[in-house]
């Protein structure tokens, strides 16, 4: 079961050599200060993230910037911006070499940075509409005359337990021609229904599986806030949607913020929900990664795209962390 | 008015969000292997899975990979947010930052840059390797878990019992652990649902020779879903409402003394 490790000889001396420095420091240190100094006790995280972290992203990065021969070359990014570039460079090179002027013909492959922005305007709406569903269930869940408050988070949390495969293929049985709700449509006397395979259905999944994330947050901001301000708002004569739009909204900004980050991530790079409820006909940036990888081999392109992909990731939440500048949303546990 | 509609849009959240497990539970006693029609109530998928080898063998690593990566994940993570706690501005920066990067850094690509290390490396891809993906992936959530309860902690206590006599290890075992405990447990929990879940690390950091529950569905999904993974599932949701049930009652029993 346990699979045999075999490394190379220079990995072997390299992970030596790195330990029995750390040993040596951590030796030196305790010598110096007699006895263990606290942050100290950081360093075996600390070494395990260079190795397993930061490595990993400096050779995704090395791959994104050399071709399958290791030389330093920009043409990955160059064919995520146009899937012809390849075809398009012997086309022009042949024209020149005719000296016929091809360039009005040479159309660029728009494959990589469509699906880009399809699963990019994807993501988008199932942020929207997750804060939409789950604004006001937090809200209504944080409300002090609501004693269930704190079982309902549960509640959210509980089909999380369920494998998150088996919940979306369980939608497959809801919506397949087959499935129960078409049956039901036919018993009515209908028609059924094409509800699978189609951009709708992996929303639904994606809206399915998310939902949580955007809740929790919010609620736990909502939770912790001061109740006396909206009760002083409504002495003071704000109505309870003046109130709401105005002392309850603006404080619960981290937490929709937190939430927003936490929808937006996983639903910009999931590959397995398009696959099943998408099927063949819908293809999201996630699914291109995997591919370029698994399928085409091809770890230098697929790289490329991973980086892509971390730096749209970093320059989102960045501008997001602008809006929330102290971090107040927290949104674990 | 208010109130009854207040509830009625919870409990249509409700619905939705347990309408795909109710069809599974019930699918799981199916006595057909269809999908959508019901062929009258059988046990017969609950037998299947315990003569299954393939998917006990996935619930062993599931199971397996979830403990040790919890348990390693912990330690590391607890020692990891002391000595964080403990440090300089500067040093205590670079630190966040490092523990940020997983948790900014999309599943896919931790994934398939922790796929590369081991390809690069030539270690071959397998169950050692999945436990260190799941180790790096929980062990900033611990982290994070477990350093609002250091920053919450008066640190005159520690020094205290330093004046008292104690040396720093007593202290940290018997002082500053003791009053982190609640995040640690928090931070345990985290780890093991997180773990228990994966698909996306897992599916690129293991080899197709050692699958746990996840990829096992996966790749089931091209060959069609056994409902006897819908058994097992049921079970496992089970025994997880279960395990919260009695923690809630041993809770609710402990504030009651």
């Amino acid at each position: 079961m346990i699979s045999s490790v075999a490394l190379p000889w220079w990995a072997m001396v390299c992970m030596g050599a790195g330990l029995a420095a750390f040993i040596a420091m951590l030796v030196i240190s305790i010598k110096r200060n007699h006895g263990v100094k606290r942050s100290l006790f950081a360093s075996p995280y600390a070494l395990w993230m260079i190795i397993f972290t930061v490595l990993p992203v400096i050779l995704i990065s090395y791959y994104a910037f050399t071709d399958s021969n290791g030389a330093f070359t920009l043409d990955n990014f160059k064919n995520f911006w146009d899937s012809h570039y390849e075809a398009n460079k012997v086309i022009a090179a042949e024209a020149e070499r005719l000296g016929v002027d091809y360039s009005q013909y040479i159309v660029r492959g728009t494959v990589n940075v469509d699906t880009l922005v399809y699963s990019l305007w994807m993501a988008f709406q199932c942020t929207v509409i997750c804060l939409l569903l789950g604004y006001p269930a937090a809200l209504f869940m944080a409300d002090r005359k609501m004693k269930l408050g704190s079982t309902l988070v549960v509640l959210f949390i509980i089909p999380m337990w369920m494998n998150f495969l088996l919940r979306t293929i369980a939608w497959m049985s809801l919506l397949e021609d087959s499935g129960l709700i078409n049956s039901f449509l036919r018993w009515l006397g209908f028609d059924s229904v094409q509800l699978m395979y189609t951009s709708g259905t992996v929303l639904l999944g994606m809206v399915y599986n998310f939902l949580p994330f955007m809740v929790f947050p919010i609620y736990t901001v909502l939770n912790k806030m001061d109740y006396r301000l909206s009760e002083a708002a409504a002495d003071l004569g704000c109505n309870s949607w003046q109130t709401l739009y105005k002392v309850t909204m603006p404080l619960s900004i981290p937490g929709v913020i937190s939430g927003i980050t936490m929808v937006f991530m996983p639903s910009v790079t999931t590959f397995f929900i398009p696959r099943i409820l998408g099927g063949s006909y819908t293809m999201m940036f996630g699914d291109l990664i995997e591919s370029k990888f698994l399928t085409e081999g091809n770890w230098n392109a697929g790289s490329a795209l991973s980086l892509i992909m971390m730096l749209l990731i970093l320059v989102s939440l960045s501008i997001l962390r602008k809006a929330d500048p102290n971090g107040e949303g927290g949104g674990i546990a | 008015m208010m109130k009854f509609l207040k509830r009625f849009y919870l409990g249509i959240i409700m619905v939705f969000l347990y309408i795909p497990i109710v069809v599974l539970i019930v699918q799981s006693f199916n006595a057909g292997e269809s999908r959508a029609k019901w062929e009258g109530f059988s046990l017969r998928w609950y037998g299947e899975l315990l003569r299954d080898e393939r998917i006990l063998n996935a619930l062993y690593i599931t199971v397996s990979i979830a403990v040790l990566a919890m348990i390693i994940s912990t330690v590391l993570g607890t020692l990891a947010a002391i000595g964080i706690h403990a440090m300089k501005k500067r040093p205590q920066a670079l630190m966040m930052t490092m523990t940020n990067l997983p948790n900014t850094m999309p599943d896919i690509v931790t994934g398939i840059s922790l796929m590369l290390l081991f390809l690069f490396t030539q270690v071959d891809r397998g169950y050692v390797t999945m436990l260190l993906a799941h180790i790096t992936f929980d062990t900033p959530y611990v982290i994070l878990s477990v350093l609002p309860k250091l920053k919450q902690m008066n640190r005159h206590t520690y020094e205290a019992a330093l004046d008292l006599g104690a040396t720093p290890m007593y202290a940290l075992f018997h002082v500053i652990i003791p009053q982190c405990k609640q995040g640690i447990i928090t931070g345990a929990m985290l780890a093991f649902t997180l773990s228990l879940d994966d698909f996306t690390i897992s599916y690129f950091t293991t080899s197709p020779l050692v699958q746990n529950l996840s990829t096992l569905i996966y790749s089931a999904t091209r060959t069609g879903i056994d409902p006897t993974l819908n058994a097992l599932s049921a079970l496992m949701f089970i025994a997880l409402l279960v395990l919260l049930l009695i923690v809630n009652r041993r809770t609710a029993e402990d504030s009651a003394h």
